[in-house]
């Protein structure tokens, strides 16, 4: 049953999953398939967490449905339904344009292995061997080496090519030059398998036949209900306080922030001295932000791409991406192919971000910054669609602080926490029984693909766990 | 359970997971892995399925007990002998 208060909720569960990404929707729905009673608990009057949408004035804008691998497919299906899988669509035109390059993709390793061979002059061996390397990286592999380490092995001093390669998956996940080239090999391994896929009908679509799914398989949603507290006794999840409400559970799914997890929700004097030391060195990751226009109801736009990985800057770096000011972005291109009953066209511009940088200004400046935004990223569309300025009828903008509002992530982080983040996620049953993290951590586990297989991941730990007590 | 009975359970399961799996021409002694295209996310289902249907527990470190269908029926022998 879907509640929009926690007035639904029975006394007790085997499981209460607390946040519904991603992550959380999946967990939720493969205990409750294998036979537990769950309840998901939402803060929000929407299920999805950062896997969202927003209405404006006849446009539906979706925040972070920009592109995923082929893995999605068999994943949907195994783990939710048909009717899912089948809404997954490829996206075929990714569009590179900056100073050094400019080129259109279908991006996966046929068509790179061709562009690295006739654009870029690399040889056909060094190509195999690049690919055949990433591709064989595992998450427990060895993270010394950095991702800038295997770029410079490969394509030394070849930062063009660097750029190919790295510039789309610091988008897709937060990571940089300096981070383990596990955390990159295995997520761009993915991309490369097939190319990028979307959901026709959009994130709106996709999160309502989720919900449905969920319902048809037990699952009590209760949304508007945010938990003030996770309740251990005796060094064990006893269940959660929701307001006035106590509710009982054999275990505690969160797909709150990890950080948040450990130091708001269940708070520092549950958890073993060792284990806090191990979480203090969690960095969490970097922010987005995001500029959503909406064009005009009796105006079209060009096909310019469905994703368009556009700079001005003359080298790529990740200083650069991550700046306030930065003059790199991507376009994600909603044309009426992606809604089809709606028929709209729309674009959202996505970069980067330090929630630092936005948190320390007073509201005046955030205003300025944020205007001034839009306003660059006006000037750099007009350079794809001329005259699309006077085509617009809705823009808006969303900065780490507005992530941060809706997801209540530590510092707004939008792409979980840095690598060592995985570990502590993965061990926290092991600190505090019955007590389980699921969502965005040690980068590979983020984006859609790396968040539902995770949530998976996670409901096997939480069924062998309630199995054996 | 017998060996068949352990063997005919383990293809039923795999067969759920991927329902195009040519189970025909399964070698038993090659890895499930290299034959069927199956992943690590699949041999977690075959995991997750095992405990649901015997409470049986398999921990971590002994999935690589679980390449192929004849190490996969071994390591379940003893675990599955009063089911």
């Amino acid at each position: 049953m879907l509640h929009k208060s926690i007035k639904g909720a029975n006394e007790r569960y085997n499981v209460v999953v607390i946040g519904s990404g991603l992550g959380g929707l999946t967990s939720a729905n493969r205990l409750a398939r294998s036979g537990h009673t769950v309840l998901l608990l939402e803060h929000h009057h929407q299920l999805g967490g950062l896997a969202t949408w927003f209405k404006r004035k006849g446009h539906i804008f979706d925040v972070s449905l920009h592109g995923f691998p082929h893995g999605m497919v068999k994943t949907c299906r195994k783990y939710w339904n048909r009717e899912i899988m089948e809404s997954i669509v490829q996206l075929k035109n990714i569009v590179f344009d900056n100073p050094q390059f400019s080129l259109t993709t279908t991006f996966d390793r046929q068509d790179f292995t061709s562009i690295l061979i006739n654009d870029f002059k690399i040889s056909q061996a060094t190509i195999n061997d690049f690919f055949n390397t990433v591709a064989s990286m595992n998450f427990y592999d060895d993270q010394s080496m950095s991702t800038r380490e295997l770029f410079e092995k490969f394509f030394p001093g070849r930062d063009d090519v660097h750029r190919l390669l790295m510039e789309p998956i610091t988008y897709a996940n937060g990571s940089t030059l300096e981070d383990p080239a596990i955390t990159y090999g295995i997520v761009f391994s993915n991309f490369m398998n097939k190319g990028v896929f979307t959901f026709k009908g959009g994130t709106d679509h996709l999160i309502g036949m989720m919900a449905e799914e969920l319902v048809k398989n037990g699952v009590t949603i209760c949304k508007n209900s945010k938990v003030d507290r996770i309740v251990t006794e005796g060094g064990k999840v006893r269940g959660v306080q929701v307001g006035e409400r106590f509710i009982a559970a054999d275990s505690v799914v969160s797909n709150s922030g990890i950080l948040n997890t450990i130091y708001d929700l269940t708070g520092k004097d549950a958890f073993p001295a060792e284990f806090l030391d191990k979480v203090k060195t969690v960095r969490v990751n970097t922010s987005s932000c995001q500029v959503y226009i909406g064009i005009k109801k009796e105006e079209t736009i060009n096909d310019i791409g469905d994703l368009l990985f556009v700079s001005a800057a003359e080298q790529f770096s990740s200083d650069e991406l991550l700046d306030m000011h930065t003059r790199s972005r991507t376009f994600s291109l909603y044309y009426p192919k992606t809604r089809p009953a709606h028929n709209r066209f729309t674009v959202v511009a996505s970069m980067n971000g330090r929630f630092d940088d936005w948190d320390r200004l007073n509201e005046s400046e955030y205003n300025t910054e944020k205007q001034a935004m839009i306003e660059r990223t006006l000037v750099n569309l007009e350079r794809y669609i001329p005259g699309v300025r006077q085509k617009i009828d809705w823009l808006e903008a969303a900065t780490p602080k507005t992530i941060q509002r809706y997801t209540l992530h530590t510092k707004g982080t939008s792409f979980g926490t840095k690598f060592e983040g995985l570990d502590i996620s993965r061990s926290i049953f092991k600190a505090v029984p019955g007590l389980f993290h699921v969502g965005s951590v040690g980068i590979i586990m983020s984006g859609w693909l790396g968040a539902i297989n995770y949530g998976v991941i996670v409901a096997n730990d939480v069924d062998g766990y309630i199995r054996g007590l | 359970m017998t060996i068949d009975e352990i063997k005919k359970v383990l293809l039923e399961i795999i067969q759920d997971i991927d329902d195009e799996a040519d189970l025909e021409n399964l070698n038993p002694a090659d890895a499930l892995r290299d034959q069927l295209d199956l992943d690590s996310m699949d041999f977690l289902d075959i995991v997750m399925e095992l405990r649901k249907r015997y409470q049986i527990q398999i921990p971590e470190a002994d999935y690589p007990q679980l390449a192929t269908l004849d190490s996969c029926v071994n390591y379940l022998i003893p675990r599955l002998k009063a089911a």
